[in-house]
């Protein structure tokens, strides 16, 4: 049941209104005449629908969410306890920097902290999600380039295996994208990638590891090769889990990149963001900071702005992006401190290299065989396909009937029937050994009772549903019949 | 080990499965001399109980003050309820509903969201929202030069919050967008309708038309809507979702309705917070429904004939479109989406309109108390929803340094963004303000004054 059928005229929440005031000279015209379609229901009835909505998902602290490229690790409560202290939540984004000290000194202590992490000069704490950090990191090349004259430069190359975001960010900023291929051992085809870079390139944005779930053996010759043409290197660092503290972007000779502390920095998915990608620059990206960027002159911490950065791309959010997912960030990093940072990519890499090592033994087809598994590593099921014509797809929806949410499927799309697995450093051993006997089952299931697992999910609210129909017969709001 | 269960015997069991000797092993595909010397930048971990005690320490630090600003992030009650529910893991823990069939919660309150949002606005649909106000301004201004095919012209008012046009600037730059600023009417605070024409003569794609406006003031929607589907552009209305529970929503200004609605969401439930994170939220009518960018969620049945929710038009999107998607944007603001729906459904229309109508009459009031000291007067005579510019005897700056001391955030000085206006600032009183609060301020504002 929707909200919308719990409503009940007249029904209202007194605790939560104020009295009744008189609105004073605004125009008739400019009045509202019929009031929104808003519930009107009492305070438990809300309380109810939404807490039984919220049973309806699967999430990390009900499952094991094995999903490549997505980092779902345990969010640590204290994060959002401390990040929601009442001082934190109250305070005015326009309020003096005064009145900020306290907050102030978080971000400063995480720009700082993350400087480190990432190998990089200066870091911007304000993109609100990868996507954004992306448009920042490639408006800043641009404005590079255009800054010495150097405006030939027309095309950004990107790995076929990249993340949709690549492609579509370097459109937006004006760039024409070059895709390259990849290798048989999962690697950017070197070849291809000497025969796309020149005078016309711009940039190279990379997801090392890739979302192959491999490290680029060859980054430091790729880097080479594009700084020689002029180039700069975007890292997109969507897997930056894997390397935390092992290697750091800046020493593989990255320019510019950004950080999801959505995956590695452990702040909440929260069904789809808030996300927060702060932004790491080299020396020579510094003047093109976006603002504002937290300073400090003499222990008092300040915003810089335009005023100070004159060169800058300017600003991206209405105030200084996701706060409160900074906030949740800072402890994170402080609850781990230097040591907890190298154990993430450590009991990651252990975690995928294990998980992939058991799937192996299972009977399952590495994508990638003779490589380590970074922190993710990809099963193709093309020959279940073939044989039994069970799909990645079904196998997926099975594994929510067995409790797990799905790896992620159909990505890279280079793989076919292909699932990218990647447990997290968070998950125990039984964990990623009761997931293996779930596959295993799903297995023997594909080849005795097929019509079981082409028909999953059964045991969700819904079981599959039309997503063409959805498409086709457009519904995007409720109407009251 | 924070946060990573295994035991030594665990470790052993499983580098033996895997057959290296020991954890370094696993990063030997990476170049040694690629390998980081550490991180020497990083303090060492904090149990749970001393980064409580360090994290409230800071934010005594930062205090507690009364707070008259505004600007585009407003202070109102939140029900008790809305984030106890909203940070249950379920939701806050929760992936993107790529899964739809183990999202159900998610996906359905989103399409309630995509209901209510629809209705307040006015508009035909919504999507499941953007990363802020602004950001989804910039991008309602794409979304009007893809589908206006002609021009790449847009109209700004210089009474959009000045930050938004820095930031639908930033965004813009880079694709051949023109971005042009209309002025405003010194007496009423309104964009400036005898200068219309003039910038009419050349084609645009979209004028943009805030509701109440940066000001405070009420534009007359009515007639630039009408204008500028005249000039064969969209209308835009950039708008404040607490005041259209008692002002016209913009599918219903001037003839047609203005064409996409967009604004910043904080007022619903959302925390201050320093500035995030909050969401945008992007509607529209229909026939511009593949033009939006985001991700919107539609109702379908599944194989037994239930009802239930899926993300639908992904044909727009980056994952499957890459470099011909409507935008670069993957993510949503799902979180704040889920307090701000249960914000909707525990206030109803009428808390709702209660609230807007309760902050309306509160900054009138204050308004009143201020305007009797000496010096102190309303800038603009356009009739107003919850904020006002107010001129000062002395430099802003001054005198809201003076304020702060007093335990007052007075408002925002405004003699940065637009320095014609002299000493002013910009003030707003919400419903969480009472009556004594309101004498507070000007009890402390007369003090201040007096003593410059």
């Amino acid at each position: 049941m929707l909200i919308f059928e719990h409503s009940r005229p007249g029904r209202r929440n007194y605790s939560q209104s104020p009295a009744a005031a008189e609105i004073v000279g605004i125009p008739q015209n400019l009045m509202r005449k019929v009031p929104p379609l808003l519930p009107e229901v009492s305070e438990m009835d809300a309380v109810r629908h939404y807490t039984r909505l919220s049973q309806k998902n699967f999430s990390i602290d009900t499952q094991f969410y094995p999903l490549g490229s997505c980092t779902m690790k345990y969010n640590p409560r204290a994060c959002n306890s401390l990040a929601m202290l009442p001082q934190f939540l109250a305070r005015h984004p326009r309020a003096p920097e005064s009145t900020g000290q306290g907050f102030l000194a978080c971000m400063y202590e995480l720009q700082e902290i993350l400087k480190d992490v990432t190998g990089m000069a200066g870091v911007c704490l304000t993109p609100m999600a990868g996507a954004q950090g992306e448009l920042i990191g490639i408006a800043m090349i641009r404005a590079y380039h255009e800054s010495r004259g150097d405006s030939a430069r027309t095309e950004i190359i990107v790995p076929d295996a990249a993340h949709g975001t690549n492609p579509a960010t370097a459109v937006m900023c004006g760039y024409k994208v070059v895709e390259i291929a990849t290798d048989k051992e999962g690697d950017v085809d070197m070849e291809a990638l000497k025969a796309a870079v020149g005078p016309q390139t711009a940039g190279l944005m990379l997801t090392n590891p890739s979302t192959l779930g491999v490290f680029e053996k060859n980054v430091a010759e790729m880097s080479k090769l594009v700084h020689e043409a002029g180039g700069l290197l975007y890292y997109d660092g969507a897997n930056l889990n894997a390397i935390l503290g092992k290697v750091k972007p800046g020493d593989m000779g990255f320019d510019v990149i950004h950080i999801n502390l959505h995956k590695t920095f452990s702040t909440p998915h929260g069904g789809g963001g808030p996300g927060s990608a702060p932004v790491g620059v080299a020396p020579r990206l510094l003047p093109f900071m976006p603002v504002p960027v937290v300073g400090s002159d003499n222990g008092m911490y300040r915003w810089l702005t335009e005023k100070d950065i004159p060169q800058t791309i300017g600003r991206l959010s209405a105030h200084m992006g996701n706060a409160g997912v900074l906030l949740r960030a800072y402890v994170y990093v402080r609850l781990l401190g230097a040591e907890g940072m190298h154990r993430v990519a450590e009991f990651a890499a252990l975690n995928a290299n294990y998980l992939m090592a058991e799937m192996s033994k299972a009977g399952f087809e590495i994508a990638y065989p003779t490589r380590r598994a970074s922190h993710e590593f990809i099963v193709t099921l093309k020959e279940l396909k073939e044989k039994t014509g069970i799909t990645a797809m079904n196998v997926a929806k099975r594994l929510l009937d067995k409790g797990y949410h799905a790896p992620t499927i159909y990505f890279p799309l280079l793989v076919p029937e292909c699932m990218l697995i990647e447990p997290a450093e968070t998950e125990s051993r039984e964990t990623l050994d009761a997931f293996v006997a779930a596959m295993k089952e799903i297995m023997e299931e594909a080849h005795n009772q097929p019509e079981l697992v082409k028909n999953a999910p059964h045991t969700t609210p819904v079981r599959r549903l039309d997503d063409v129909k959805a498409a086709r017969e457009l519904d995007l709001t409720w109407k009251q019949v | 080990m924070p946060f990573i269960p295994h035991t030594q015997e665990d470790v052993q069991t499983m580098l033996a499965s895997i057959g290296a000797n020991s954890i370094d092993n696993l990063f030997d595909e990476i170049p040694p001399a690629l390998k980081s010397g550490g991180l020497k930048g990083v303090p060492p971990g904090l149990s749970e109980m001393e980064i409580s005690r360090l994290m409230l320490e800071r934010a005594e630090t930062d205090g507690r003050y009364l707070n008259f600003i505004g600007a585009g992030a407003y202070e109102h009650h939140i029900p008790a309820a809305v984030w106890q529910i909203a940070t249950r893991g379920e939701f806050y823990s929760s992936y993107t509903p790529y899964q739809a069939e183990a999202s159900q919660g998610t996906l359905q309150l989103l399409y309630e969201y995509q209901t209510i949002m629809a209705s307040l606005t006015g508009m035909d649909v919504s999507n499941a929202s953007m990363y802020d106000g602004a950001s989804a301004l910039a991008e309602a201004a794409l979304m009007a030069v893809r589908s206006h095919k002609s021009s790449r012209r847009i109209l700004i008012p210089s009474t959009v919050h000045p930050v938004y046009r820095s930031v639908v600037r930033a965004i813009v730059r880079n694709q051949g967008i023109d971005v042009v600023e209309l002025p405003y009417c010194k007496a009423s605070g309104q964009t400036l309708a005898e200068a219309l024409d003039e910038f009419g003569k050349e084609e645009f794609a979209a004028l943009v038309i805030p509701q109440p406006n940066f000001f405070g003031v009420l534009e007359e929607v009515d007639t630039l809507t009408d204008w500028a589907h005249s000039k064969n552009a969209l209308a835009i209305g950039v708008v404040n979702p607490m005041a259209l529970a008692i002002l016209t929503p913009p599918g219903e200004w001037g003839e047609k309705g203005a064409d996409v609605a967009v604004g910043e969401g904080q007022p619903l439930g959302i925390p201050l917070s320093s500035g995030g994170p909050y969401f945008g939220f992007m509607a529209c009518k229909q026939a511009l429904v593949r033009q939006m960018p985001g991700r919107i969620i539609g109702r379908t049945t599944d194989q037994d004939g239930r009802s239930g929710f899926v993300l639908t038009l992904q044909a727009r999107e980056q994952h499957i479109r890459r470099s011909k998607a409507t935008s670069n944007i993957c993510t949503n603001q799902g979180l704040m989406v889920t307090a701000a729906t249960i914000y909707l459904a525990l206030m109803g229309p009428e808390g709702l309109r209660r609230t807007a109508a309760q902050s309306h009459a509160n900054t009138l009031s204050l308004l009143e108390k201020l305007e009797t000291l000496k010096g102190v007067k309303r800038l603009f005579n356009g009739s107003l929803f919850h904020e006002i510019v107010v001129s000062l005897p002395a430099p802003a700056g001054e005198i809201m340094h003076a304020l702060e001391s007093r335990g007052i955030l007075g408002g925002l000085d405004l003699e940065g963004y637009y320095p014609e206006l002299g000493h002013a600032m910009l003030v707003c009183a919400t419903e969480t303000k009472t009556s004594e609060d309101l004498d507070k301020y000007a009890g402390q504002l007369r003090g201040v004054l007096e003593n410059s």
